[in-house]
């Protein structure tokens, strides 16, 4: 599959939000609410055979992902604003070097109560 | 890559939730956090500009300011599974706007108040009222020492009487580790009832 947004994208972020090319190989382009706060992010590995070679601060992001990180902890670690960072993850995202696996959905009107009890046990061990 | 597929077992990504911890400026919000937290509090940045300000703010739209709003946050592993995250909210109250993306997927909160100015932290005590977000009120003393009784505070904020009122001290991890007990009891009381 090929990802062309990096060619086409250049390096103005204000421009990511007008792009015409929103679509790549099919798929629709991640979006920025892909990635909350708490995401959890993962690098893939091995990287996908024909991923485009990371630049180096998408390789800074890679190493701080090799064991589960999530959004804000990895910007506050690079000491960058999350907004910036979630940009550079969608890239990544786009181009299979990473994963993001959502928070645990939570519903004022479906109260998941075996989540809840796992919570208070977890506390309860502190 | 060798032992890659061992990687691959032992890192599956966990789940996660978060709880926040609000409140008026200087209340103990991070001080909150970092008791209980597993780590040492991290804070990111966020760069503002002044169209994010509002519209009533003619003032800054003059000026055209660039500023930040910070946010703390801290972790707690609750299983290999599941980690949950505690974040400060920004104390300013200009940035409730940012709250809104905060209390997204929120389990609930914690609004933290100090008795010597109770009033710094009704604003966010409407913020999660309006939203219907659970809250529990942590009280916390100033030097540990609490001169009125929860329930003389619970009147003073007009509270409902499902909301929890605790006497707490956001220097001390297991009395925040309490409330927090105090918010999640409440969470599922009230699951219960709506079964």
């Amino acid at each position: 599959m090929s990802v062309p947004a990096r060619e086409v994208g250049g390096d103005d972020s204000a421009g990511r939000l007008v792009r015409p090319f929103t679509l790549t190989g099919g798929r629709t382009r991640p979006s920025r609410a892909d990635f909350t706060l708490i995401t959890t992010l993962m690098a893939v590995d091995p990287p996908p055979v024909r991923a485009p070679r990371p630049q180096p601060e998408q390789l800074r992001i890679l190493r701080r992902c090799a064991r589960p990180i999530a959004v804000a902890e990895l910007a506050a670690h690079l000491d960058l604003p999350v907004s910036v960072v979630v940009i550079m993850l969608c890239d990544l995202l786009e181009a299979g070097l990473i994963t993001a696996h959502p928070p645990h959905p939570v519903s004022a009107r479906t109260p998941d109560l075996d989540l809840l009890q796992k919570v208070r046990d977890g506390l309860g061990r502190l | 890559m060798a032992g890659s597929d061992v990687t691959a077992q032992a890192a599956t990504a966990p789940d996660t939730v978060k709880i926040l911890v609000a409140g008026g400026f200087g209340v103990g919000k991070t001080t909150m956090v970092g008791s209980v937290s597993e780590i040492v509090p991290l804070r990111t940045e966020e760069p503002l500009t002044v169209a994010g300000l509002g519209v009533d703010d003619l003032d800054g739209i003059e000026e055209k300011k660039a500023t930040t709003v910070a946010l703390d946050f801290g972790r707690i592993t609750i299983s290999r599974e599941l980690v949950l995250y505690l974040f400060g909210t920004p104390g300013q109250q200009r940035f409730w706007f940012m709250w809104n993306d905060l209390a997204i997927g929120a389990l609930g909160a914690v609004v933290l108040v100090d008795v010597r100015r109770p009033e710094s932290s009704f604003a966010a005590i409407d913020f999660f009222e309006r939203r219907r977000i659970p809250f529990v009120v942590g009280v916390n003393g100033f030097h540990g020492e609490h001169p009125y009784p929860a329930e003389d505070i619970r009147e003073a904020l007009a509270l409902p009487e499902h909301v929890r009122v605790l006497l707490c001290d956001a220097r001390d991890r297991e009395s925040c580790r309490d409330v927090l007990i105090a918010l999640i009891d409440q969470l599922i009381a009230a699951a219960v009832r709506a079964d």
